[in-house]
């Protein structure tokens, strides 16, 4: 863990550039018993520019409850470092309190009681209310939307992402990228970016695969309070990898670091006194990059859903990080002159679904959409005895009732549930409603297959996707969770070679190790492969949860972790 | 993740060739092929760039490309295929640019090596590790 020292000499505060994170608010704001829509939304304007960044909203309309990891490592050089930093440590690094709204929206710890203080967060007609509110001190502010916003919820499911198109033109960003979106398939893709949006759909990364030209706008030029402002964006670089790439052929991504380059250098020749980057590279793909191009002033992340409420400085370029699941909305003044970014303020501002009011253009507009669907959504199939959560690097409880159900109803040895970070939290004692488990199943490739698999093959994927994510390199590393596996256990040494990571895999209900040579039938969804087969894994779920009425999910221990 | 049969096979085919053979028993071939085009003379870094992606999109066909100033030739090397050579680029001395771009398909995970000889007759040689991954599991 590093001090807040350290951190401090790593960040924008001990730079030559003046100004203040919204973290002092924050930690005064905790003193207090009671908020305020107004305390929450104070914010002292500076400058001549002002950002809005939203990113990964998963299609979360409503105010969720939304669990941060209490296992997020870094990997080398990263080790330690935000947001690489949980729970207490995280408390003490932002000198935030335990127990306070900020603790509760930053950290995992105690969580279910914080929950049920503090209420739900997000809600994009909360987010509407807050976006106004900047727009009232700084009306051309710039809103920036940093992708996987159409793909999440049960109406996003049935309507192809057109409620969240819907929704977020009302909120007008002024760009966007990519990552979820091209799940919905090229053509769909095409259509709401042809048909529907008033604004660019950026992906500098983004080329054809057969001639290896832009496939769509690398950037967008803006002049806003006297400065040219251009925002580069790179969409989720291992799309066709870590996604099915038959669902959108002919389409090429990846880092693109050279390329990066030179579009800093075209828009700085284009005369662009702040260079902003809209990513979905991932925060350490974010930091790296910041490392080795020069020239970015500001970049504003996303993908790897987290939420840091100071800026980190990179060689000259600021590394904001806005949360997830409509959680977060950051705002970031700049005061931009001679070309240079000479003073700022930041927020991150946390959207509480009970302190902030909902703007009711906004809000009726969510209802229009949900309407159509409210009967489905709303349908209790059970009730959880347990907090059920998704995201940290290994199981969570979400994953953990996901592989219970693939293993009973699919009549499986071993689950396998991919580790993806998007899907809002569970209180225990509370009612699932069919909305609840498309929060963490929809998607466009739900297929729960059944399948026979050897030992050594479960061992090959499970040492696949750990390199993805624990690879030192972070231009290697995709930006998901470690795979869940159910039905068995394994202890992993996160800090060996691809291959030597993975050891005593053991199957939980007789004991028994697993051979490599022996076969074992194994349940699982969200396979990239074309034409796999099976039952909707949200079909899976509720006829296991209609079954059981009640689920309950022990935390899991099956997973040993070394080296972190 | 890949989860057919077929697949299956490919990726533990390929997986098994790589956990079997040690590094050693790659490095004779790529050696071998690295002296066959400098006649065994020392390379040394800089003067060259490798452009490859981090992770393939599709190991059956990764776009490379290398640029070399001043180079008279370029030799691209596979460290994990059966046949380490992939292809020499020549350039003639009123070549605009010394600037080669191919596909090329690869077995597994592995170091993609670029060596260039250079109009003084030098060498230098840089290399890219390019992934190749099951995949399926981010975000």
């Amino acid at each position: 863990m590093i001090s807040r020292r350290d951190f401090l000499q790593a960040s924008v505060a001990a730079s030559a550039i003046v100004g203040a994170s919204g973290v002092g608010n924050w930690s005064k704001l905790a003193a207090q018993q009671t908020l305020t829509q107004d305390q929450l939304l104070d914010f002292d304007t500076v400058g001549n520019v002002t950002l809005i960044h939203i990113t990964d909203i998963h299609a979360q309309l409503k105010p969720v409850y939304f669990r941060e990891p209490e296992i997020n490592l870094g990997m080398g050089a990263v080790d330690g470092l935000p947001p690489h930093v949980t729970g207490k440590d995280f408390l003490n690094l932002f000198n935030l309190e335990a127990g306070t709204r900020e603790a509760y929206a930053l950290t995992y710890d105690d969580f279910t009681s914080l929950a049920k203080g503090y209420g739900k967060m997000g809600g994009l007609d909360r987010v509407a209310t807050v976006i106004n509110s900047i727009r009232a001190a700084r009306p051309d502010a710039l809103l920036l939307d940093g992708g996987d916003t159409w793909q999440g919820s049960y109406t996003a499911q049935m309507t192809k992402g057109q409620d969240m198109v819907n929704v977020m033109n009302a909120l007008k960003p002024d760009a966007m990228t990519s990552h979820w979106e091209f799940t919905l398939g090229i053509d769909r893709v095409t259509e709401i970016v042809d048909n529907d949006l008033d604004f660019p759909f950026l992906g500098a990364n983004i080329f054809d695969t057969e001639w290896d030209e832009r496939a769509y706008e690398p950037y967008k030029m803006f002049e806003r309070g006297g400065v040219k402002i251009a925002v580069i964006g790179q969409a989720f670089p291992y799309m066709p990898i870590a996604n099915p790439g038959w669902m959108f052929p002919g389409l090429s991504f990846g880092i693109r670091e050279e390329n990066m380059a030179e579009l800093v250098t075209e828009v700085r020749g284009l005369g662009a006194e702040l260079v902003v980057l809209l990513s979905h590279n991932g925060f350490d793909v974010d930091r790296k990059l910041a490392g080795r191009v020069d020239g970015i002033d500001v970049i504003l992340t996303g993908h790897t859903h987290d939420a840091l409420p100071e800026p980190v400085l990179v060689n000259k370029t600021m590394l904001i990080a806005s949360g997830s699941n409509g959680k977060f909305v950051t705002r970031l003044d700049l005061d931009v002159r001679d070309g240079q970014i000479k003073g700022f303020n930041h927020k991150l501002i946390p959207i509480f679904s009970d302190v902030i009011q909902a703007d009711p253009m906004v809000a009726q507009l969510i209802d229009a959409q949900r309407a159509p669907f409210e009967d489905q959504l709303t349908e209790v199939i059970g009730k959880t005895d347990s907090l059920l959560y998704r995201r940290g690097n290994f199981n969570g409880t979400w994953d953990d009732l996901i592989c219970n159900a693939l293993i009973e109803e699919r009549e499986a040895d071993i689950a396998i549930s991919p580790g993806f970070r998007w899907g809002p939290s569970l209180l225990p004692g509370g009612d699932i409603t069919r909305e609840d488990i498309f929060n963490c199943t929809g998607m466009s490739y739900p297929a729960a297959y059944r399948t026979e698999m050897t030992g050594e093959r479960i061992q090959i994927i499970m040492e696949d996707v750990a390199d993805n994510l624990f690879n030192p390199d972070p231009y290697y590393q995709q930006g998901g969770d470690m795979v869940r596996m159910g039905g068995m256990g394994y202890s992993i040494d996160v800090t060996k070679k691809q291959g030597d990571r993975i050891t005593d895999m053991t199957m939980l209900k007789t004991g028994e190790k697993i051979e490599p040579s022996k076969t074992y039938v194994v349940a699982g969804w969200a396979s990239v492969n074309e034409g796999t087969e099976g039952p909707a894994i949200w079909d899976v779920v509720e006829s296991y949860i209609k079954r059981k009425g009640t689920v309950t999910v022990d935390p899991n221990q099956s997973v040993k972790v070394t080296g972190a | 993740m890949n989860f057919t049969r077929r697949d299956a096979l490919i990726l533990g085919a390929g997986a098994a060739t790589v956990a079997l053979l040690p590094v050693q028993a790659f490095a004779s071939p790529v050696d071998d092929a690295i002296a066959a085009f400098t006649g065994g003379a020392a390379t040394t870094e800089g003067g060259i760039e490798l452009t490859a992606p981090e992770i393939a999109e599709n190991g059956n066909t990764v776009p490379v490309s290398v640029s070399a100033p001043g180079a008279v030739s370029i030799i691209l090397i596979s460290t994990g295929n059966p046949v380490p050579d992939v292809c020499t680029f020549n350039f003639g001395a009123l070549s605009g640019s010394q600037f080669g771009s191919t596909r090329i398909r690869l077995a597994g995970t592995q170091d993609v090596i670029a060596v260039a000889k250079m109009a003084d007759g030098s060498f230098v040689q840089t290399s890219s590790v390019v992934k190749v991954t099951i995949g399926g599991c981010g975000g």
